[in-house]
């Protein structure tokens, strides 16, 4: 199905089903233990033995030796798989650094050596004994001393945000100069981990030629490519099998060094292996969002019009690697005549960094929307007020260009009055209870709506069951009751009369998990699916399709109703299709909008921050489940939350990892940290979506939460640090007298 | 993790001569840190000597008008303790501040006054530690420092001691109670029971090889308002950077030692007087000598302040 006109009404808009807050279909089966994740796919194949992976020693350097002897020895192993074994293997999908082959180390913690045993402690002790002769050489590992003089590079984080190296319009420079009022600041975010709670890990089983890998991946179809393209074998040799995905954030976007190892230590071994990545290895032998500098510049008329906007960040990879596309949504979340974008890649010899939940916007608004409230105050105006004034309907690069749907102004209204916002006291360190600095702060969400081609196969048996079955992921965002409702909506069924089946490379391709565009691009792929079924429905009894209706688990037509298992008493009917986007996305903006308002406290003697209550105020079209949207949303939040107070991948600038590499040193916030949270979705429909009228909000919820945690922490102190995280340590001197 | 032998034997003695039977032998309790520091072979022990069926599991009066507690007895258990919440707020406090109810539960009153340091590079085989591998060296000096120790460290480590109740232990005065392979007993004050690092990061404590601790001994209550205030990046489940276990009149005088900022528990006795002063003139003492690094020299600030917020409770 071609999507190239807006949508007209369609059975969707019945939301009978569609709409409703449903609970989670694999609910039962997360909080029970019967959902397995990759590791625990006991079942599967028979004879599964353990790999563990040993990472590199050093940063950067070569590997002049790999003495396996010890190890080879040791109890239960079974095979031994080094890197100086194989020639560097080709690259996945969007991978930067090589996941293993040849003798180059490019970042810490690189997989040198897969070791194969019986049992998984069997594996780790043998790991132990391998033994490594290093060429280490000097790297570069501190981005502020490496910012100076990096380059302008284009960008694109496959995730929707993107641009060129630098962007201009009008005349930033000249404009900026003669701005009343203007801001001009610098700010800095730190490397943040995805954290998930499901390590990377893979099962692999060979079959002659063929590869089984039942794995943890967030894109069935890039990881099928990937892993083809890596091992060097025929795409149709390979089979991927995700059901369930233990969290991913884009972490589980492309293949890592688990699926190849698994591969290869199974092919060594003769026999089935699992590989997890131990937590350490996720920190520095994985990808992680890279830390950036970022230098906001905002010139406004006193009446605080925008008139000149400039945001610039650096940020460092490893060769090949790309910038984090922290400027782009300041193209387009407010107006301004003239305006500077770029995005600076310094060279570092960190692990890789890449893409995590939202990447680009999320460390890019947590500084545009702190520098926003900076000028407010400049202004003396309203923050709120600040962002309505400046508001745009068009994009502001091409003003030819309209937004398809965009109610800011109502997300940042609802949220001041739901809030309780003017009771703010705008002057900052002014409201204590007993210990406590108390401050309130918001900021605007912003994440562009992207859409990607994805299909589905559907069938109807004689019992009136219809089954869905695509590639698409569930990474705990609610993929499978969405799908599920999709479907019954569209063929008039109840929830369970449809089986939805996902994550199998043997399914159609779908859009996959990620870059918050999922939920929208895989259910209208069910929708176009569940049209042409449909189709066949009605043929198969004789009616016209223009005159069935499907409800109740009858179709109906004239005076004629028909139990619609009847259609597939002959023999299941099935059909298969999908969605493809037209330039109907280019043409018109699409993006999602927030407001986020929050309240902290701020220990009068100790500076900690303690957050006391959230609201984000969400427009994202049509909300296809409020309850699996608002755990989207409040995931989110929380996850900001984290960045703007604890999260930081230490590093060791000397040494070229990131130190604090497993969950005791890695701080994301715990229940503890999280009070009242509340989401208000805007009720709305976005026609030019798709036929669904939804838009994603699985990135939404982090855009900008982590300026309105920082907006509220000067509130209440009046001290403004624009170093992230906002660790105590860095308020301490600048903290009233104890009292 | 390496293979082990492993024996449950029956008293106190017989398993300090267990222990001191064997080369590169270990004492296992609740295993909170053990295990996990033997999966990393941070510790690779050939021989466990499983202290669990000892029966020193028990909280008693002693006729001094204290506390016998036995060195088995779960921290959950310590915290709740109805005497400890009457009249040791302070440990009570110290208790519950430290790690999750989960690992509460299985963690002992002994393992937890011997947990090994947090420090990353102690947990890093591929790093130089003087206090895994002694002679490799200390990256914790020029590295990543920012939770580590502010006094007391030496050119070979600046690692802290990690834990909570230790720090409530030190401001109660408590002894440890202890028997060897031969039956000897012996009584080590909290004060000299935890070293620093020295030129010997390797070794934590005091205790020889095979001596088991079977009780740690708290003396008669002390009076006044029992505080810890424990300071950390998260509400809950984190180390302290800082941590203050602190008994106090309203004048403000009283006790006061420091977490999170040496190799040990930290008390400056001759500072304590100075404490009807206010903070400053307190920690101006206590950490005299202090050499932070770069990135932990906030401590220094923070363990001022953190005081101040103990006087202002107190004083409450």
């Amino acid at each position: 199905m071609k999507f190239d006109t807006p949508a007209g009404q369609n059975p969707i808009d019945q939301l009978k089903v569609v709409g409703k807050p449903t609970d989670r279909i694999d609910g039962k089966f997360k909080t029970t233990g019967t959902a397995p994740y990759a590791y625990e796919r006991h079942d599967v194949v028979a004879n599964q033995a353990y790999g563990y992976v040993l990472g590199a020693g050093i940063s950067k350097g070569r590997v002049r030796a790999i003495h396996v002897e010890d190890a080879k020895r040791a109890p239960g192993v079974l095979a031994v798989v080094t890197t100086l074994e194989s020639p560097r293997l080709e690259r996945g999908m969007m991978n930067t650094a090589y996941l293993f082959g040849g003798d180059v180390i490019q970042h810490y913690h690189q997989a040198i050596a897969v070791v194969v045993a019986e049992t998984f402690e069997q594996a780790r002790a043998a790991a132990f004994l391998v033994k490594v002769d290093y060429a280490a050489e000097a790297g570069k590992f501190d981005l502020a001393a490496e910012a100076k003089g990096a380059p302008p590079v284009p960008s694109d984080s496959g995730e929707g945000s993107g641009g060129d190296g630098e962007e201009r319009v009008g005349d930033f420079d000249g404009a900026f100069a003669q701005a009343p009022v203007t801001l001009d600041e610098t700010y800095s975010t730190a490397d943040e981990s995805h954290a998930m709670m499901e390590p990377h890990a893979t099962v692999a089983a060979w079959d002659g030629d063929k590869l089984t890998l039942w794995t943890s991946n967030q894109m069935i179809a890039w990881g099928h490519g990937s892993v083809a393209k890596i091992l060097g074998i025929p795409k149709e040799n390979v089979r991927i099998d995700s059901p369930y995905v233990g969290g991913g954030f884009g972490g589980k976007l492309f293949v890592r060094a688990d699926a190849v190892l698994a591969a290869l230590g199974a092919k060594a071994a003769g026999r089935p292996v699992k590989v997890a990545l131990t937590r350490p290895l996720i920190a520095n032998n994985t990808t992680h969002r890279p830390a950036t500098i970022q230098r906001v510049r905002i010139g406004a008329t006193k009446d605080g019009t925008i008139t000149a906007i400039a945001h610039e960040s650096t940020s460092g990879n490893l060769p090949d690697g790309d910038p984090e596309t922290a400027v782009s949504q300041t193209k387009l979340l407010y107006a301004g005549a003239n305006r500077l974008t770029a995005m600076k890649l310094a060279h570092l010899d960190l692990p890789e960094g890449n893409a995590m939940r939202a990447p680009g916007e999320a460390p890019g608004l947590m500084v545009l929307e702190v520098a926003m409230d900076e000028m407010a105050e400049k202004l003396g105006l309203d923050p709120v007020e600040f962002r309505i004034r400046n508001d745009t309907q068009v994009d502001p690069q091409a003003p030819e260009r309209p937004f398809s749907h965009r109610d800011l102004i109502g997300c940042l209204k609802l949220g001041a009055e739901k809030f309780g916002w003017a009771k703010r006291n705008p002057r900052p360190g002014q409201v204590r209870n007993g210990q406590w600095l108390i401050g309130v702060g918001m900021a605007a969400a912003f994440r562009n709506n992207m859409v990607l081609k994805s299909g589905a196969r559907v069938r109807l048996d004689g019992a009136g069951t219809v089954t869905v079955e695509t590639d698409m992921t569930d990474i705990g965002t609610g993929s499978y009751t969405i799908i599920a409702q999709t479907a019954a909506e569209m063929m008039g069924l109840p929830l369970d009369k449809i089986v939805v089946r996902l994550g199998d490379s043997d399914f159609p391709v779908s859009s996959g998990s990620g870059g918050q565009f999922g939920a929208n691009s895989s259910t209208a792929g069910v929708y176009a699916a569940c049209v042409k079924l449909r189709e066949a429905v009605a043929q198969r009894l004789g009616i016209n399709s223009a005159d069935a209706v499907f409800a109740d688990g009858e179709v109906r037509a004239g005076n004629r109703a028909v139990p619609l298992g009847d259609a597939a008493a002959q023999g299941a009917l099935s059909a298969e299709d999908t969605i493809e986007f037209g330039d109907i996305s280019k043409k018109q903006q699409q993006s999602t909008f927030g407001a986020h308002f929050v309240e902290v406290g701020v220990d009068a003697d100790t500076a900690e921050i303690r957050v006391r209550r959230m609201l984000a105020v969400c427009a994202a079209g049509r909300i296809l489940n409020p309850k699996s949207a608002r755990s989207q949303v409040i995931g989110g939040m929380t996850m900001g939350t984290g960045a703007a107070l604890m999260e930081e991948l230490a590093v060791d600038t000397k040494r070229g990892f990131f130190a604090n590499h497993d969950l005791a040193g890695y701080e994301v916030p715990v229940h503890a940290d999280i009070p009242h949270q509340e989401v208000i979705f805007l009720d709305e429909v976005d026609p030019m979506s798709s036929p669904m009228k939804a838009k994603g909000v699985g990135e939404l919820g982090i855009c900008g939460v982590g300026a309105a945690v920082a907006n509220a922490v000067y509130n209440a102190t009046g001290i403004r640090v624009r170093d992230y995280p906002l660790t105590l340590d860095k308020f301490l001197e600048r903290m009233p007298d104890a009292a | 993790m390496r293979s082990f032998t492993y024996e449950r034997p029956s008293t106190p003695a017989e398993a300090a001569a267990a222990v001191a039977a064997k080369p590169n032998a270990k004492f296992i309790a609740g295993g909170t840190n053990l295990l996990d520091l033997m999966k990393l072979q941070i510790e690779t022990p050939a021989h466990l000597v499983d202290v669990n069926g000892l029966g020193l599991d028990r909280i008693e009066a002693t006729p001094e008008g204290g506390l016998r507690i036995g060195a088995l007895v779960r921290n959950t258990d310590l915290a709740a303790d109805a005497r400890v919440r009457k009249d040791y707020g302070v440990l009570s406090r110290a208790l519950l501040a430290g790690a999750s109810g989960q690992l509460r539960n299985k963690a002992t009153t002994a393992g937890n006054l011997l947990q090994r340091t947090r420090c990353p590079y102690f947990y890093d085989t591929a790093q130089a530690c003087n206090k895994r591998q002694p002679g490799s060296g200390c990256s914790a000096l020029d590295g990543v420092s920012r939770q580590l120790a502010v006094i007391g460290g030496s050119d070979a480590c600046i690692a802290t001691h990690p834990g909570d109740m230790a720090v409530a232990m030190r401001v109660l005065d408590a002894t440890v109670e202890t028997v060897d392979a031969q039956g000897t007993e012996r009584k080590i004050p909290i004060a000299e029971f935890h070293r620093l690092p020295g030129d010997k990061p390797e070794v934590d404590t005091t205790l020889k090889t095979g001596e088991l601790i079977t009780a740690v001994t708290l003396p008669k209550p002390v009076a006044g308002t029992h505080i810890y205030r424990k300071v950390r990046d998260r509400a809950s489940y984190a180390y302290a950077l800082v941590s203050v276990a602190a008994i106090l009149g309203k004048d403000g005088s009283g006790h006061v030692a420091f977490g999170g900022v040496a190799h040990k528990p930290w008390r400056v006795e001759a500072a304590e007087a100075a404490l009807p002063r206010g903070a400053k003139a307190v920690t101006d003492h206590v950490f005299a000598g202090a050499k932070p690094t770069h990135e932990n020299a906030y401590k220094l600030k923070l363990a001022e302040r953190t005081l101040t917020a103990a006087l202002n409770q107190a004083r409450a």
